[in-house]
Order: structure tokens, then C-alpha cells, then sequence
């Protein structure tokens, strides 16, 4: 298919491509100490870019950089200040960190990287092979470095777990379509139906987004592109736009406790296997092999093509008690699947009742945002050695070495999209009308102020009265992590040729 | 039933003591963001009618965009603003407020111009009391003791059914809410949950309430024939200024941006005020005042439970004009962040957000006065927090509780009140747990 909207070969790969088919990685997190150096290296530097290649590629490799990064390899402040806020101030400021969860033993500074601006990262190289290649790759870069300026500061090794993640799920199911090709109008209406074909513009800066306008970024006058590598800015015509096909990487290394979570739910179902691998499944959304759990619409829904039809053509309308997919589990919360306005007819006066706020059905009817203006595309991959489910349990939920998930995702608007759905919604303890509980998957079960506690989840049953799980530990540690940003290809150029000191 | 009041006392800052004010503020924190609710200069705890309350200094930083649009800029005051709302009249409120905390009160208020040792306390608060435009209460009638006692209700339900969920669970709905039932009746006899029923609805209030809902649709249906031959005026006019008025919505100054942010996030609610001046010229002026007008006549009889328009989230709020109508506060009391509160705005009711605040200076670009404007998401944001005033001290006395939380505490407690239900209505109702 021809995208006419967009220059793939000014793309970096991880956008379009999950790399799935390169499944072993890594990430190397380095400083830079010479900037000279480090942009002469990053002339040299074979970035993949998201043009679809004749024969699959058996190595990709993938830049990043933090806001320090960028200042440290020579972009000016004018430039660089204007970046969100989210990204300049870091993933560890302070209000951040309340609202993230990243509280308690998951604050910043128990992080082993990124929880303050002195183990932050300058920038991250991501490594992606063949099976068998990573090895060799990986070596040959970390040999180059102390030519290139730059020191390793860490380096974080991805696992392959077959597409399943560290508690046994099968991952990587669900995503938004990009609309490489502008096909969404975009003219500020209402959506009517929920759909998965979302605006380029939330996923690459410098292109239209879910409101129809472009996310501010660094715009910057002609004379500071002399050599004129940088691309015009499509709605500010004579200046150029240096984040022009370039997108925010939001990157948390998230601790699973395979053990924990599996000796839990044994306890409470008094080892019945059956019944614990249900109880896993609905605190997830779906089941282990990634069949949804709401009914499947029968209407296609845009967006969800026909390959994955059975594992995502279904929204929450047809399960509005939750006794199927429970409110508070993990894919409902992170992805509610509604639409601009509560269900109802296509009627004028119907719109009207709704648009009043009278259209919503109890208490329930209203409660989340409009999903569009929340998506992210996620490009995580596990880390560690994988902990089959019976040996969680036999060992009484101990387990030695760390396993986890390399939590990545790409968004336009940090604070309106990743922040918004780990904070907003997964982490909240209130989310969609109910209370005492987070995320049962990712929630901290820290203390809220004034709140009696944040650690149960709630089932609902077609009998009314719902089941309720309490004193559930917490599943997932955050371990470290950073907001980068991932530059477009001609971006990468302006900053190698930068000529400062 | 008994319905909410509300004040704010207002009275100009003698700003040679702005500091020794700013520390009295602060003296009442616990912390930055979190107030001590037994504080020495009003210990907000004691006051068991009291819902909300804000002391704040009303410093414009957008003064200056009057300059911008090439307006005179009046030199006015810096005010500092005490609100609350509670229960019941204001009269007794004040009283008893002034009554219990004169001394901190006279603190406080010796920081204003014309207050001094001499002032009679209760009667000064009454005369620098502003009136709202619009007032938005989020559940006309529910009080602050139903809140406790509904509250401590669930939370004693919660807790039997979780120690009874496999007996439970086995029961038809209605046989289960008749257990329910019960338990709360053997709880209410030992004096461990209590339920008080709702006092009568004052006459005045109903008289008065009838007479302002009857009023307002015969004064306009009196206007319609002169509002219609304005119509295509005001549309002119309208238009007109819509394609000239400019938009100042650069990105809020990081530090102020700071500032606001260590005040926030420290419970599941939290406070917003904001100021900005109006465009200047009676246009502007009149179709403010009457679109607040109108929206006050929607909040007091029709957006009174649970919402406004499609917003769930705010407990409390109110928009007041300032200096002869120069400027408007908007004062609220919401459920989670400000970002998020803000793309629930947009999303949810953007229209209403222009309707009102494409009426001040800045306000992103609008047409037909509901569309767009806030739908410039990024410019709105920027429009808000630059306008957004730090809130030096803030009390919620169910800081745990969202609005959504007391809806259905309230919804529990009228299901067990009722004489009986279907299999269908107990169900529903036993889904509220
Ligand atoms: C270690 C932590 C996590 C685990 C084990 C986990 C696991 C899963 C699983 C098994 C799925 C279902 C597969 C699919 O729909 O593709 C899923 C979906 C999803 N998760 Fe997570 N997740 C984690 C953290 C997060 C975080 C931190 C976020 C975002 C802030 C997030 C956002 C999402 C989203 C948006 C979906 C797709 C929902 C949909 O579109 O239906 N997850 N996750």
C-alpha cells in the first residue's frame, strides 16, 4: 500500500514496527562525554528507518534522547525549551511522581536508573537482532564508544519470552492503528462509535492530531538551518520543525513478581488451577492466549483489521455491568473503548440529551474520557529469565533473579496520553466509579490520603453483589526509567551536524 | 432537606504586609498543598457544616494582556479571598465562624485595607461578602452529616459483605438486600451506624426557590421579542469581534507552572482558582452577565445531582465577578489532576467553556461563541494554567470522597430506605457495592 502522507525513510522504525521479528534487544544507556566526537559517531550511525524492506532486516538499531542529552550534544536551549514540560522537567519530578504511582517503593529514588537528572541517561541505543546476532552487535558497538564520546552507563538486556509476558499472557495484542494516510477528517465532531484508527499527529510530531492541530514542539527560524536538513513545518510555513516525524519514547523497566502474583491468586482460590488462571484472567481483561473477554461486536469497528477481528473487534457497550470483563481489569482500564459521547441514537435531539449530560445510563454512564485523545503505541519487551507458573508456586512465591517488562511506548503528548492513562486510569483509585482499588496488574496499593486503603478488586457477578478480592500485594516494581525523545531521521542529521563545543 | 450556602469575604490587601500575610497562610499547612484541619487561625475541623474552604490571594499575573491588546490597564487591587460552603444559612454560619475563631479571623483580616482592632468582625465579613454569578453545587441538599453517616454506612457494608460473600452470594437479589437490610437495622439499634433523617426544607427557601423559578422564564420569555430584534446584532457583533479578538496563550512560565503543581495531587480532589480580565467594553460585559445568568437558573433546578451538563467531577464551584465587573474568579472544588480535569473539560463540555471564558481576555479563538476555542487543546491549557492563581490554603472535609463516591453512598442508603424492590431493582442496586 502506498502512504502518500508520509516519508518513511524520515521515520524511525520503532514506530511502524514492533521489531518482533528481531526478538532479541538491547538498550544501552549512555552519557556523553565528548560532543564532538559523539556527533561525528552519530553521522555514522546506521539508524533503521520505517521504510518496508524487500527482505525482512536481521538488526535494527534505534537512537533516543533525553532533554539533557540533546542540550549535551550541542541543541541550542531556544530549541530544546521548547519541548513539553513533561519531557524537560523528567519522568522523576516530584508532582510526576504522585501522579504516576511512583510512590513509596517505587519512587524515583529507589530506581536503579533515571530516578533523578544524575542517572538520567544522555541518550539510549536500541539494539535489535536475529536470533543468534545481538552478541556480536552489541559488542561491536560497546567497543566503539569511548571514540564516539560516550560512556555506557547501562545496559539493559531484553529476553524473548515468545510474545507472552513474565506472568504468562500472551502481549502485544492490542494497538491503535496510525492513520499513515490522513484518512481521519478530523474537523472537531464528536465520534459517535469507538474507533482504532487514530491521527497520526498522536503518534508523530508535526502532523495533525486526534483535535486536528499540531502538539507544540520545537519550531525554530531558517537561519538556524543553514545547511536546511530540516523539514518546513506543516502549519507554520518559513519555519522548521526539528521534531517533524519525531515522537516521545516513554521507557519504564517494570519488576514482575511471577512468584507473588501466581502464589496469590493459588491462596485465594485454594489451589484450584482452574479457578486461579481465571482469576489472573480477569484481573487482566483477557484470557492467557489473548481471547477478549467482553462479546465480540458484530459490527466491524475502523481501525482493527481483519487478521486480529477475533482478539479486538469488541468494545465494553455490551458488558456495561462488568460481569464479564470486570471495570477495574488492566485492558479496561489502560483502554475503556468508548466514544465521544455515551451510547445512544444517531438523533439530534439523542446527541442533544447526551451532549446535557442526561444521556449516560446510572450512575456509571458518563464517567471516562473519550478514549481517542488517550492512546499509546507500545513497544515493550520482557527482561529476565521467564518463571513458568508451577515453580512460581512451589517456591512459595520466593524467586530468585528479576524478571520484568522493558515498558516502552510512543506518544505525541506525554502528559495527555502515557500520564494520562497510568495516571488517570490505571493508577487512580477512583477510575470509572469505583474506589478502594487500582490497576490490579501495575497498581502501587500505596495508601491514599484519607482513603482506607487501594488494595482490593472488585468482580462483578450477574447476581448483583460482586466478588471481592482484598489485601492484594503489589505485583509489579518500577525499577528505573526516563522520558526520551526519538528523533526523525533529518533530525538525527541536524544534531550531527551541529558545530558548537 | 437542607441547602447549601456559601460566602466570600473579599477585601484589598494592604501590600506593604503581603509577606506577614503569606506567613499566616502558610501557618495553617500542615504542608505546602495540605491544610492542618485544627489550624489556630480557623481550625476548619470544628465546623461540622462546613464542606469546602479557600483563603487566596487574588494576584493577577494577566493584568499586562491588557496592554497586549493595547486596552488601558486600571491599577486594581490584590484581594484576599476567603471562601467556604456549608450548610444551611449564611447568617448562622458567619456568625458562629466569626463567633469560634475571632481572634484568628482578626488576624487574618488585618492584613486588609480599612480592617482594624475597632472593626466589628461579623458585621465587616457580611459587608465585604461578594455574590457569585453562578453557583454550582454538585448535590443540592446533601449535607455534610449525610455524607459522614452514608460513608461510614458503605463502609460497614462493604465489610459485612466481605466477611459473608460466600453466603451472600448464594442468595437471590432480593433475599440478599433483605440481609442487608437487616444488618444495617441490628447495626442502627446498637448505635454503630447511624442514619439521620433529613431535616425539612426551610419555607423561606422554598418560597424564595419558587418564586426565582418561576421569575426567570417569564422575565425572558418577557425579553424574547426585544432578545430576537437583537439577535442579528449581537451576531454581527459577535462575529465581528471573533475574527479580531486576539488569543494570548503562551506556554504558562515554568516556575508558576511549579508552583501550582507542589499544591496539587495530594489527595484524590483538588482546588482550582482562577482569574482574568474580560475584554474590555459592554458587549463582553453583558453577555457574560447574561450567560451566567442563565447558567445559575441551569445549576440551581436542573444540573443539581451529580452533573454539570457532562462533568461529574465538581463538587463545588462558582464563578464571580470582580471591580465592577472587570474581572471574573472561577473558584472550584474537582476530583483529579488538573490535566486531567481539563481533557474532560474539553472533551465533555467545551461549549460551555467558551460560552463563558471566550469572554476574557486571551481565550483561544471561538465561532458562534460555543465552537472551537477550547477545542485548541494545547492553547486552552496553556490559557488555564497561566491564569490559575496558587490556592494558599484549601480545606475538603471528605478529602477521600469523590463526587462520584458520595452519589453512590447516597444511592445505597435510598435503596435500603426503600419499602421494596423487584429481583431486577435489587440487582442493580447490589451492583452498587
Ligand atoms: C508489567 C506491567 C504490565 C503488564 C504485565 C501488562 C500486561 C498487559 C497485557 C497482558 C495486555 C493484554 C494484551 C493486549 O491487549 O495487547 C495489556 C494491554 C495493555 N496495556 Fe498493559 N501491562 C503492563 C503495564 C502497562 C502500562 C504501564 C501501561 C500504560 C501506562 C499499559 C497499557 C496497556 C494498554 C494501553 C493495553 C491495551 C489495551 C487495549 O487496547 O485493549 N500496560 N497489558
Amino acid at each position: 500500500m502506498k502512504h502518500s502522507k508520509i516519508d518513511f525513510k524520515d521515520v524511525q522504525g520503532l514506530v511502524r514496527y514492533g521489531y518482533g521479528r528481531l526478538p532479541e534487544s538491547c538498550f544501552l544507556l549512555l552519557e556523553i562525554i565528548s560532543p564532538r566526537a559523539a556527533r561525528d559517531w552519530l553521522k555514522t550511525l546506521d539508524v533503521a528507518d520505517a521504510e518496508e524492506l524487500s527482505t525482512p532486516p536481521d538488526f535494527a538499531l534505534q537512537v533516543a534522547f533525553t532533554h539533557s542529552g540533546l542540550r549535551k550534544i550541542g541543541l541550542s536551549s531556544e530549541i530544546a525549551d521548547q519541548f513539553s514540560q513533561e519531557f524537560k522537567t523528567g519522568i522523576y519530578e516530584e508532582s510526576r511522581s504522585k501522579r504516576l504511582g511512583d510512590v513509596g517503593e517505587n519512587a524515583p529514588r529507589e530506581w536503579q536508573w533515571g530516578g533523578d537528572s544524575d542517572n538520567t541517561p544522555h541518550l539510549m541505543l536500541m539494539l535489535y537482532s536475529v536470533k543468534g546476532g545481538l552478541e556480536a552487535r552489541k559488542n561491536a558497538t560497546v567497543d566503539g564508544l569511548s571514540s564516539a564520546g560516550l560512556a555506557l552507563r547501562g545496559c539493559l538486556t531484553s529476553a524473548d519470552f515468545g510474545g507472552v509476558e513474565p506472568f504468562g499472557f500472551k502481549d502485544g495484542i492490542s494497538q491503535p492503528t496510525v492513520d499513515w494516510d490522513g484518512k481521519r477528517k478530523l474537523d472537531g465532531r464528536d465520534e459517535l462509535e469507538y474507533g482504532n484508527l487514530v491521527a497520526l499527529g498522536e503518534f508523530l510530531l508535526g502532523h495533525r492530531n486526534e483535535y486536528g492541530k499540531y502538539t507544540d514542539r520545537p519550531l525554530l527560524d531558517l537561519a538556524n538551518d543553514p545547511r536546511g536538513i530540516l523539514a518546513e513545518a506543516e502549519d507554520k510555513p518559513g519555519k522548521k520543525d526539528f521534531a517533524f516525524n519525531g515522537t516521545y519514547l516513554v521507557f519504564r523497566q517494570l519488576q514482575q513478581h511471577v512468584g507473588r502474583f501466581w502464589k496469590f491468586l493459588d491462596d485465594q482460590v485454594g489451589g484450584d488451577r482452574s479457578e486461579r488462571q481465571r482469576l489472573a484472567e480477569l484481573m487482566v481483561g483477557r484470557k492467557m492466549g489473548g481471547e477478549a473477554l467482553a462479546v465480540k461486536s458484530s459490527s466491524p469497528i475502523p481501525g482493527i483489521d481483519s487478521d486480529k477481528r477475533d482478539a479486538n473487534q469488541f468494545t465494553f457497550s455490551s458488558d456495561p455491568d462488568g460481569t464479564r470483563c470486570p471495570f477495574g481489569a488492566h485492558v479496561r482500564r489502560a483502554n475503556p473503548r468508548n466514544a465521544d459521547l455515551p451510547d445512544g441514537t444517531r438523533g439530534l435531539l439523542s446527541k442533544l440529551i447526551r451532549t446535557l449530560g442526561f444521556g449516560g445510563k446510572g450512575f456509571r454512564g458518563d464517567l471516562i474520557s473519550s478514549v481517542r485523545f488517550h492512546r499509546i503505541l507500545r513497544r515493550g519487551v520482557e527482561y529476565g529469565e521467564p518463571l513458568p507458573v508451577n515453580d512460581a508456586i512451589k517456591n512459595g512465591g520466593n524467586e530468585i533473579g528479576e524478571r520484568g517488562l522493558h515498558f516502552i511506548c510512543l506518544n505525541a503528548n506525554i502528559s495527555r496520553q502515557f500520564e494520562f492513562i497510568q495516571g488517570a486510569w490505571l493508577s487512580s483509585t477512583k477510575f470509572d466509579g469505583m474506589t478502594e482499588e487500582s490497576d490490579p496488574i501495575i497498581g502501587n496499593r500505596e495508601a491514599v490520603s484519607e482513603c482506607p486503603f487501594t488494595n482490593s478488586f472488585s468482580i462483578p457477578q450477574e447476581a448483583g453483589l460482586r466478588r471481592r478480592i482484598s489485601g492484594i500485594p503489589a505485583f509489579i516494581t518500577v525499577r528505573g526509567g526516563s522520558y526520551f525523545f526519538l528523533p526523525g531521521i533529518r533530525a538525527l542529521r541536524y544534531l550531527s551536524s551541529l558545530e558548537t563545543d | 432537606m437542607t441547602p447549601q450556602s456559601y460566602f466570600m469575604v473579599i477585601a484589598p490587601v494592604d501590600l506593604s504586609r503581603e509577606s506577614s500575610l503569606r506567613e499566616l497562610l502558610a501557618s495553617m499547612n500542615h504542608r505546602e498543598g495540605v491544610v492542618n484541619p485544627n489550624n489556630d487561625v480557623i481550625p476548619f475541623g470544628r465546623f461540622e457544616r462546613l464542606h469546602f474552604a479557600r483563603l487566596v490571594l487574588l494576584k493577577d499575573q494577566t493584568r499586562g494582556d491588557l496592554g497586549v491588546i493595547g486596552a488601558p490597564q486600571a491599577e486594581l487591587p490584590v484581594y484576599l479571598a476567603f471562601l467556604c460552603d456549608f450548610d444551611g444559612p449564611l447568617d448562622s454560619f458567619m456568625s458562629e465562624l466569626a463567633g469560634q475563631c475571632e481572634a484568628g479571623l482578626r488576624r487574618l483580616f488585618s492584613h486588609c485595607q480599612g480592617f482594624s482592632n475597632g472593626t466589628h468582625l461579623a458585621r465587616w465579613m457580611k459587608q465585604h461578602n461578594q455574590r457569585s454569578a453562578t453557583a454550582y453545587v454538585n448535590w443540592i441538599g446533601r449535607t455534610m452529616r449525610q455524607v459522614r453517616e452514608e460513608d461510614a454506612l458503605r463502609q460497614s457494608l462493604e465489610s459485612y459483605i466481605d466477611g459473608n460473600q460466600a453466603s451472600l452470594s448464594r442468595l437471590a437479589p432480593t433475599e440478599a438486600r433483605r440481609e442487608l437490610v437487616s444488618f444495617v437495622k441490628r447495626e442502627r439499634e446498637a448505635g454503630r451506624v447511624v442514619l439521620t433523617e433529613p431535616d425539612a426544607t426551610p419555607l423561606s427557601w422554598r418560597v424564595s426557590n419558587a418564586i426565582h423559578l418561576l421569575g426567570v422564564p417569564i422575565v425572558l420569555l418577557l425579553l424574547t421579542p426585544f432578545l430576537l430584534l437583537y439577535l442579528p446584532i449581537f451576531v454581527i457583533q459577535l462575529r465581528r469581534r471573533e475574527r479580531s479578538d486576539a488569543e494570548i496563550a503562551p506556554r504558562p512560565d515554568p516556575d508558576h507552572a511549579a508552583n501550582l503543581a507542589r499544591l496539587e495531587d495530594h489527595f484524590v480532589s483538588n482546588q482550582f482558582s482562577a482569574m482574568g480580565s474580560l475584554k474590555p467594553g459592554l458587549f463582553r460585559r453583558w453577555t457574560l452577565s447574561f450567560i451566567l445568568w442563565v447558567i445559575d437558573y441551569t445549576t440551581r433546578y436542573i444540573f443539581n445531582r451529580g452533573h454539570l451538563a457532562r462533568v461529574n467531577t465538581i463538587h463545588f464551584a462558582r464563578w464571580v465577578f470582580l471591580d465592577n465587573k472587570q474581572r471574573l474568579l472561577f473558584a472550584s472544588n474537582y476530583d483529579g489532576g488538573l490535566d486531567s480535569y481539563m481533557d474532560d473539560f474539553i472533551n465533555k463540555v467545551g461549549w460551555g467553556l467558551n460560552l463563558v471564558f471566550s469572554n476574557g481576555i486571551g481565550y483561544p479563538k471561538t465561532n458562534w461563541l460555543i465552537l472551537d476555542g477550547a477545542k485548541d487543546e494545547q492553547k486552552f491549557k496553556y490559557f488555564i494554567r497561566r491564569h490559575e492563581l496558587p490556592t494558599e490554603v484549601w480545606y475538603d472535609a471528605h478529602p477521600g470522597l469523590t463526587t462520584v463516591n458520595l452519589e453512590r453512598n447516597t444511592l445505597i442508603r435510598e435503596g435500603l430506605e426503600r419499602s421494596s424492590m423487584s429481583e431486577g431493582e435489587a440487582r442493580d442496586w447490589l451492583r452498587l457495592f
